[in-house]
């Protein structure tokens, strides 16, 4: 993924920045004095969580929106005056990829090549150039709406295309997208810099902006960075360590650290915990006593994401107040909280899932990771009992899904991504819906709500609809409500995916003591980091469990002479593609 | 210099007119393909048109009247004779109109009709001899018909009377309010109203909804960061939309003739002309809908009690607009639907009656020039 573009000769702005402002109503602004330039020749990563304004950006480059404050300059003319032609020479894909569904690959094609004034003697040539490009010649016939994320999201590059742009804009052509679809893209869209366009990319996915030419980094409005990518790992060089070979729980050991002075930040990866420390710490100081004998600290490469995170000033301590006020569950009998035995489900002749076998003990965090519409989704609505298997059974704490549904399900806690909180009631009105909804009453009600206020600091926003909360805030109160009557077991439908570092940190910090505490956890997601906090994970393709084990060992199984320390993406993307060999074999 | 510049404004209109076909092309695939837009278009005017064809009838049958006759002579009975062979009236008499006023009040009359002391002797006199029609006002429909039916009654009566003796009758305070509908038939008019109903759907509704997809699903945003411009991507959804409400109307048509024995007596040029002039209003409705709430949901609230129901209720559709207070008369004065029934209705029951047309024509482009313009001003190339 990595591109070199160390080109010695300066290459002309394609986009110029100058003071951009843009506010809606009376938000704070969506966009704040952003002042930056943009090179052609170049993929430029615009990076930030979700509502850092990377969206707007893009629409105020392309001329769909105009700035309240400043000026932008694209490929030689104002946005405010010249739009016309600003959109005549650019490539835009929108989030959604502006596909037609209820038309054909090939009308999509016609489409906006009429559209973009494409002569009709080239388009033969230009159409068979692109659909060798995307590899999408064999669909030309097939319904857009009917095919896959990856195949939409090219074919959504190829409308883009057209007419060959001077300047691509993309924003988040990443989203719903597997790992694997995601680097064919990134393939594409290098060899379409080396042509020498110019390539917005926008995303939340902070390891994309390592792959960057040079990154521009958005927090809140806010240019916070913006130069190679280089330049912001370069802060915390030298600082960056993992503390392996821990012996006792390394959540705890974790929660620790991060309440020692020296330490900026701390997340889980995989067995090991990886540290960044201040200036002038002492990593070895930090080694304490109880990590056990073979416990090391090792230097090791900073990543984009510790830089953002030390940028913003240090991620959160490690306490939990949540956890804190959680009464320890007892071992109990060894069995497990959550077991899947055999699961399987059809929908007609298609098989969403089949047969997925594994169990979770008591103080586990397990995760089930895969691609959009591998199945994961459907094997965790068979576990929350939303969902009839077609065969084998499911179990929570003890509790047969089929035969004891509701007992299981006031024993388990459920948070959605999508945050399933009611947008027209307040935090309030929110928590104590779901206190009712989870059976507590009179004076225990009161007293929980008032906990879970406390804890998460929702006083301030108590009257706010949920609606009109930050996602951060969001989260906090989606999790408060889950918590809300002390499960045993937590289900998470992809709880951090796009939030910031330091809300994903808040979150995690919360999630890690309540496992201490003997909570279970069952996490799904196609987002690395997530998958990174997990004890085991079981890794879904086509429906099927294709790997299951700790990250580190799945990690282990992909690793080459090439690739001594591959990442979990790399291991996802290996571990698919091996498997799709097997079954094509 | 000057060959060159027209030549690259040749190609530019060349450009704007493919992007346009390609966009017409598009919609019509979007069409035939989308299953609702078939079902409001074809389906649902068929169901609205059976519906109101077999289903609904504001025909009285058999309505319960009070007769007074206040004085007994050959003449007031042979009147009460008519009333009580009327298929319309199931009729009770008495002397004195206190006999029916508590039942009125409780509704078991739906009005008196009374005949006063002095009609045989007006009538005899030539002198204006008048009945007199209480209805029950706070159901104004049955009240109308009554009333209406009543007047014909006399009427009928008076003409039977005046060929039998062969004495011209005094005129008796008759309004003939159903001269182009001599069966009463409401079905006869219901049926072109509908028609008026059924392009509402299309032109607002069905146009609104499409406008606002392509906001949700984004398409709206990719297709306005290409070349083409704001009166191209108009023109690329009313164009379709356009022809497609012209060809649901003619379906309905078709329908109303052939099943429903629907007279038609004026012409075709006018059938489409009004048609056409209706859908400029409807259409710039829907557009300048779907440009202020982008959201197939608010889209579909706001068509439904912007342009359905006043179509409905405000046209003159179902209820008569003479007998609606007077404020709410003004408001009908904006509703496009009000003209294009009136019109309707005289091209089927009566005929080309042009200076009528082409006022109506006049007013519906006026209020759809003015949708238009508000619509044209929101659907700049911005989004937001």
């Amino acid at each position: 993924m990595t591109s070199a573009a160390t080109s010695t000769e300066p290459r002309p702005d394609v986009i110029q920045l100058d003071g951009v402002t843009k506010k809606f109503g009376s938000a704070p602004p969506a966009l704040d004095g952003v002042t930056a330039s943009i090179r052609g020749g170049e993929i430029t990563g615009l990076v930030g969580p979700d509502g850092a304004g990377k969206t707007t950006l893009i629409r105020l480059m392309t001329g769909l929106m105009l700035p309240d404050a400043g000026t932008i300059d694209v490929l030689g003319h104002d946005t405010r005056t010249d739009a016309a032609r600003i959109q005549a020479e650019i490539g835009y894909m929108p989030q959604r990829f502006g596909l037609y569904e209820d038309l054909s690959v090939q009308e999509n094609l016609d489409l906006y090549a009429d559209l973009r004034g494409l002569e009709k003697a080239d388009r033969p040539a230009v159409f068979d150039e692109l659909l060798t490009f995307t590899d999408l010649k064999r669909f030309t016939a097939r319904l857009a709406g009917k095919l896959s994320g990856g195949m939409k999201q090219k074919l959504g590059l190829a409308c883009a295309l057209l007419k060959k742009p001077r300047l691509l804009l993309l924003d988040e052509p990443g989203v719903g997208v597997d790992p694997i679809s995601r680097r064919d893209l990134w393939k594409m869209v290098e060899a379409l810099m080396a042509e020498g366009i110019g390539v917005l990319w926008a995303t939340a996915y902070l390891d994309e902006a390592e792959a960057c030419d040079r990154v521009l980094l958005l927090n809140q409005g806010k240019l916070l960075y913006a130069g190679l990518p280089s330049g912001l790992t370069e802060r915390v060089a030298g600082r960056v360590f993992k503390l392996t070979g821990i012996a006792g729980r390394r959540r705890t050991l974790l929660a620790h650290t991060l309440d020692e002075k020296g330490v900026v930040d701390g997340v889980i990866q995989g067995e090991a915990i990886r540290l960044v420390l201040k200036e002038g710490s002492d990593p070895a100081a930090l080694l304490p006593g109880d990590a056990g004998a073979d416990a090391r600290v090792v230097p090791t490469a900073p990543r984009f994401e510790d830089a953002f995170v030390d940028m913003l000033g240090g991620g959160p301590g490690g306490r939990s107040k949540l956890a804190e006020t959680t009464q320890a569950r007892p071992a109990g009998d060894g069995r497990p909280v959550i077991e899947a035995r055999g699961l399987t489900k059809t929908f007609g002749d298609f098989t969403a899932a089949a047969d997925i076998t594994f169990d979770v003990p008591r103080g586990e965090i397990f995760g089930l990771l895969g691609p959009n519409g591998a199945g994961k989704s459907t094997t965790f609505k068979m576990l929350c009992g939303l969902l009839k298997p077609t065969l084998g059974e499911g179990r929570v704490a003890g509790f047969d899904l089929r035969r004891d549904g509701a007992e299981a399900r006031n024993r388990l806690g459920y948070m959605a991504q999508k945050f399933s909180l009611y947008g027209d009631l307040s935090v309030t009105q929110n928590l104590a819906f779901f206190a009712g909804a989870y059976g507590l009453a009179g004076a225990r009600k009161r007293e929980r709500i008032a906990l879970m206020t406390e804890i998460f600091d929702l006083g301030p926003h108590a009257s706010l609809n949920s609606k009109d909360l930050p996602l951060g805030l969001k989260q906090r109160l989606a999790l408060a409500c889950a918590v809300m009557h002390e499960p045993e077991a937590l289900f998470l439908d992809e709880p951090t995916s796009g939030v910031d570092p330091i809300t994903r940190r808040e979150f995690w910090a919360h999630i890690n003591g309540l496992v201490e505490k003997g909570v279970t956890v069952l996490v799904t997601t196609h987002f690395m980091e997530e998958a990174e906090y997990c004890d085991r994970i079981s890794l879904i393709d086509r429906g099927r469990s294709i790997a299951l084990g700790p990250p580190d060992a799945l990690k282990a199984r992909v690793a080459t002479p090439e690739n001594p320390d591959p990442t979990m993406e790399d291991a996802f993307v290996a571990l698919v593609q091996s498997s799709n060999e097997r079954a094509a074999a | 210099m000057t060959a060159s510049a027209s030549s690259t404004a040749t190609e530019s209109r060349r450009a704007s007119a493919r992007r346009l076909v390609a966009l017409i092309r598009k919609e019509s695939l979007q069409i035939i393909r989308d299953p609702s837009s078939i079902l409001i278009a074809f389906v649902l005017p068929a169901v609205l048109l059976f519906l109101f064809g077999y289903g609904v009838s504001l025909d009285t049958v058999r309505t319960r009247v009070g007769l007074v006759i206040e004085t007994q002579t050959p003449l007031t009975q042979d009147l009460a004779a008519s009333f009580q062979a009327s298929r319309y009236f199931d009729v009770a008499i008495a002397r004195d109109r206190r006999a029916f006023e508590e039942d009125l009040v409780l509704g078991r009359v739906r009005g008196i009709i009374i005949v006063p002391a002095t009609f045989t002797t007006d009538f005899a006199g030539q002198k204006n001899p008048t009945i007199q029609v209480i209805v029950d006002g706070s159901d104004t429909n049955t009240a109308n018909f009554v009333q209406n039916y009543a007047q014909a009654t006399v009427a009928n009566w008076a003409a039977m009377r005046s060929a039998e003796t062969a004495a011209r009758p005094p005129p008796i305070n008759a309004e003939y309010r159903f001269w182009f509908n001599p069966e009463l038939k409401s079905r006869n008019f219901l049926v072109p109203g509908s028609v008026a109903i059924v392009m509402t759907l299309v032109g607002t509704l069905l146009t609104s909804l499409v406008v606002a997809r392509e906001w949700e699903r984004g398409t709206m945003e990719a297709i306005m960061a290409t070349p083409v411009s704001a009166a191209e991507l108009l023109a690329g959804k009313i164009v379709p939309y356009f022809l497609l409400g012209l060809t649901s109307m003619t379906l309905c048509v078709i329908i109303a003739i052939l099943l429903f024995g629907v007279p038609f007596r004026g012409s075709l040029l006018a059938l489409y002309a009004l048609s056409a002039a209706f859908l400029v209003p409807a259409l710039g409705q829907g557009m300048l809908i779907s440009a202020a709430t982008k959201n197939q949901f608010l889209a579909s609230q706001v068509a439904l009690m912007s342009g359905f129901l006043p179509a409905f209720l405000l046209s003159g559709f179902l209820f008569e607009i003479s007998s609606m207070p007077t404020v709410i008369q003004w408001i009908t004065l904006a509703v496009p639907a009000r003209y294009l029934i009136q019109s309707l209705q005289t091209v089927f029951l009566a005929g080309d009656i042009w200076p009528m047309f082409l006022r109506d024509i006049a007013i519906m482009l006026l209020i759809g020039a003015i949708f238009f313009l508000l619509a044209a001003r929101s659907t700049r190339k911005r989004i937001a």
